[in-house]
């Protein structure tokens, strides 16, 4: 055991410069970081405004109705817009069990649906919802700017949207959604 | 009165940092010896004067003056006393203010006892600590004044964020503050020695102890605010891998490897320039830490105020101090010649490799959390959680692990594996039993490695206390010993709760009952409760110890008037083999309330393993001065005889 290694950066020469060299990479990017146009996820007219006032009947036997005064006070909730008839709805549940499981309260509204075929989706799918109420007219979706089938909203705890997902919930977007969910605790 | 009193004082205290950078710099040249007194008084003076403008902020918090911006924004005369005081460094203004008060009190510290280091570099130190001083005098005093007024005094105050109304908020920022700002004597150290090309061991143990100083209360200040997160935000996490947290853990894991570096180069005169550069990166991690969060590049958990020119004028410091000290590295650290040779096996080249692995939990960890914004230049956008961190620092924390346990046993320069190895046979036995043990219980691989090398470690940690008679033990290595033990303990508690957690959500009524792992929960009854400045809904839980007696617990959900916000505040029942964590949720429609229980075995281990490693460092550093003041007094004593005998 007599043969000697030398310690980092033993040359003097080039290996000095590349602290350097990295801290000038770090300094490009929060440049790029500071001045990029701030264009975060979606940029949907609904976000920051309160979800309208809404009061819907319970769509499942087992879960009560939904009404915008419950998203006041609490924690910040997700709500889903969602349809037993819709597929990727379907695709997204094992996400949504995810966040239900990672401490997300979520809430559903089952757009145009029937009751026997909601209670066999969600016997099929799980059922990670609080509350679900029953939208037959797309009033609610309307209202709070969704415009189809599935679509994710976080709604802080005085009401006001803070985050739109539209389309189904893929397994890379639950990190986004907490973290979305952690932002609207604030 | 007192904001311009203060405001006043500042100004002053930024006018001594100028003089404190020129004197320094002219005090290094052979016609400004006339400079060479000047300095320390200077420096001394510059921490007092901002001693003072940080009190006469405190006052303004107490005394709430609403006629002041910061206070009318942050404060409250109905909050309670020790919040208007931690309100002072609760917000962007305040907390600028603390950096600078710590970073000339060190100043002035250094300036009063440091009588190690040889005069020059010191001097140069000194000259080099005022220079980022000015830049966080600059920002302060032109874009962040704490001070200022506004037209019209208002009427209240709006307040502090409900999640800050904490008493983990008075102690945890401010400690972790000294730790970072601290870190930036090691800065100056470095910056010094690189302009008088003076490092060696001399140099080294001089800046030990202020290296162990930052690093022993940023230890204890992620530890408490790992644990503050933990049971204020009510998710049953103790690490959220946030920009915040990882801000604060990128300086430790700088200073951790700069402070095992230092004592190569303390102890063989080896790891020069690898030293050097460590003492910039430290500090360069803190105030890169600081600006990512202030910035609103990166958004998180925390409350500061986030503003694109602030940001703007961070990043222009960091520019000129980071870029500043690193090119004088590349110029310079050629020069300072690399020092002692070392063999494969040996003392060294274990502390060689575990820097390196902390280096490179360092990379991922600046990676990870700049990812986002990387990837969004080319225009995909991600976000990097625990997925990431856990299993890729795992990569090299595992290693680092196994060679703290072996790194203490081998001997400076040069030794034979097989000498420690008989040594070594007892903790790797324990460690095979524990993950065995594991493995054969379920348990995931990532968590097992965690139990097996923590229990393994636990015990070889001891081991360099074998053959030692106790009580003449010195302090250095009893601290090196409890902080490895300590890691070892925290591993531990890591592995156990990503193990063995159980988590349950319920909605129960007033006297159903809930299993949850060995405990039986019952929810007694839900009252209205009140405090200072908020209300709350309280949960009366009885909790039964695998059907022993009844603890009780009371979780609240917390309504807070100013500002409008809710808090949840759990409640935790804690024993020697683990935690109960019980947060309550809303009501269910049926009078039904949601409950959410966690039983969590060893959790209490990951902060208690923090706390030691932090002892262990205190334990260290009592040492060191202890040896270094009795030094001293025997240099006066040897200097009053020989004048005695002269005369």
């Amino acid at each position: 055991m007599s043969e000697t290694v030398s310690p980092p950066a033993k040359k003097p020469g080039l290996a000095l410069w590349l602290p350097l060299l990295l801290f000038g990479g770090f300094l490009a990017l929060v440049v790029y970081g500071l001045v990029r146009p701030d264009n975060r996820e979606v940029a949907s007219t609904f976000i920051g405004k309160p979800i309208p006032a809404f009061s819907l009947p319970p769509a499942s036997a087992d879960r009560p109705g939904l009404s915008n005064a419950q998203f006041v006070g609490g924690k910040p909730r997700l709500l889903n817009i969602f349809a037993s008839w819709c597929g990727p709805c379907a695709i997204e549940s094992s996400q949504l069990a995810q966040l239900a499981k990672a401490g997300a309260e979520i809430d559903g509204v089952a757009i145009r649906d029937r009751k026997d075929d909601l209670a066999r989706f969600l016997a099929a799918n799980g059922n990670p919802f609080a509350r679900i109420g029953q939208d037959d007219l797309s009033k609610v979706q309307i209202g709070i700017g969704s415009s189809g089938v599935p679509e994710t909203f976080v709604v802080d705890a005085h009401g006001v949207i803070r985050h739109q997902h539209i389309g189904a919930i893929m397994p890379e977007d639950v990190p986004v959604i907490l973290q979305k969910l952690k932002e609207a605790e604030q | 009165m007192i904001a311009e009193l203060g405001l006043a004082v500042l100004w002053m205290a930024a006018a001594l940092a100028v003089l404190q950078l020129v004197a320094g710099a002219l005090a290094l040249r052979p016609q400004g010896a006339a400079m060479r007194g000047v300095v320390r008084p200077v420096a001394v003076m510059q921490g007092v004067l901002v001693a003072l403008a940080f009190a006469a902020l405190i006052t303004l918090f107490i005394t709430t003056d609403l006629s002041v911006k910061l206070v009318a924004e942050n404060s409250h005369s109905a909050k309670p006393l020790i919040f208007k005081i931690a309100g002072t460094w609760g917000n962007h203004e305040g907390s600028m203010l603390l950096w600078v008060t710590i970073m000339s009190l060190a100043g002035a510290f250094v300036a009063l006892v440091e009588k190690r280091l040889a005069e020059n570099t010191l001097l140069a130190t000194l000259a080099a600590q005022a220079f980022v001083s000015l830049g966080f005098y600059a920002f302060l005093l032109l874009s962040s004044n704490p001070f200022a007024r506004l037209p019209q005094p208002a009427p209240e105050g709006a307040g502090l964020n409900p999640l800050l109304q904490d008493i983990g908020l008075a102690f945890h920022p401010p400690t972790l503050y000294v730790g970072y700002v601290g870190l930036s004597i090691a800065f100056s150290f470095a910056v010094g020695a690189l302009i008088t090309r003076d490092v060696g061991p001399a140099f080294a143990r001089a800046m030990r102890p202020w290296v162990l100083g930052a690093w022993i209360f940023l230890t204890v200040g992620i530890t408490a605010g790992s644990y503050w997160a933990y049971y204020t935000l009510g998710w049953g996490g103790w690490w959220f891998w946030d920009p915040v947290e990882n801000a604060s853990l990128m300086p430790w894991l700088a200073a951790t490897a700069l402070l095992h570096s230092v004592s190569v180069l303390a102890a063989r005169n080896a790891l020069r320039a690898w030293t050097v550069m460590l003492g910039v990166i430290a500090f360069s991690m803190s105030m890169v830490g600081t600006f990512l969060v202030r910035s609103g590049i990166l958004t998180s958990v925390h409350a500061f105020a986030v503003d694109p020119a602030r940001g703007s004028f961070i990043l222009a410091l960091l520019a000129i101090y980071i870029g500043g000290a690193l090119l004088l590295f590349a110029l310079r650290a050629g020069t300072v010649t690399e020092g002692a040779r070392f063999a494969f096996v040996s003392r060294e080249a274990a502390l060689v490799f575990n820097n390196v692995m902390l280096c490179g939990i360092l990379g991922i960890v600046l990676v990870g959390t700049l990812y986002p914004l990387l990837t969004e230049a080319f225009g995909v956008k991600v976000s990097v959680g625990p997925p990431y961190f856990n299993p890729v620092s795992a990569i090299f924390a595992f290693p680092m692990l196994v060679v703290m346990a072996v790194g203490p046993l081998l001997r400076w320069k040069d030794d034979r594996g097989g000498r420690v190895a008989p040594i070594l046979a007892v903790p790797a036995l324990v460690a095979l039993a524990a993950g065995g043990a594991a493995l054969a219980a379920g348990v995931r691989l990532l968590p097992t490695l965690g139990l097996a090398l923590g229990a393994g470690l636990a015990v070889a940690s001891l081991l360099p206390l074998r053959g030692r008679n106790l009580r003449r033990t010195p302090l250095p290595i009893w601290g090196m010993v409890v902080s490895h033990l300590g890691l070892a303990v925290a591993a531990m508690g890591m592995a156990s709760e990503s193990a063995f957690s159980i988590e349950t959500l319920a909605a129960l009524s007033p006297g159903e009952t809930r299993q949850v792992g060995p405990y039986a929960l019952t929810l007694d009854r839900i009252d209205p409760v009140a405090g200072p400045n908020w209300t709350a809904l309280q949960a009366t839980v009885s909790a039964r110890y695998a059907g022993g007696e009844a603890d009780t617990l009371t979780p609240q959900a917390r309504v807070f008037a100013n500002p409008p916000g809710t808090r949840t505040e759990s409640a935790l029942k804690t024993r020697w083999n683990g935690q109960l964590y019980v947060v309550l949720g809303e009501e269910a429609q049926d009078g039904r309330w949601q409950m959410r229980f966690w039983w969590k075995p060893f959790v209490p281990l990951i902060w208690l393993g923090g706390l030691l490693v932090g002892l262990g460092g205190f334990l260290a550093l009592i040492g060191r001065v202890a040896r270094d003041v009795k030094r001293l007094v025997a240099i006066d004593k040897i200097a009053f005889r020989r004048e005695r005998q002269g005369r």
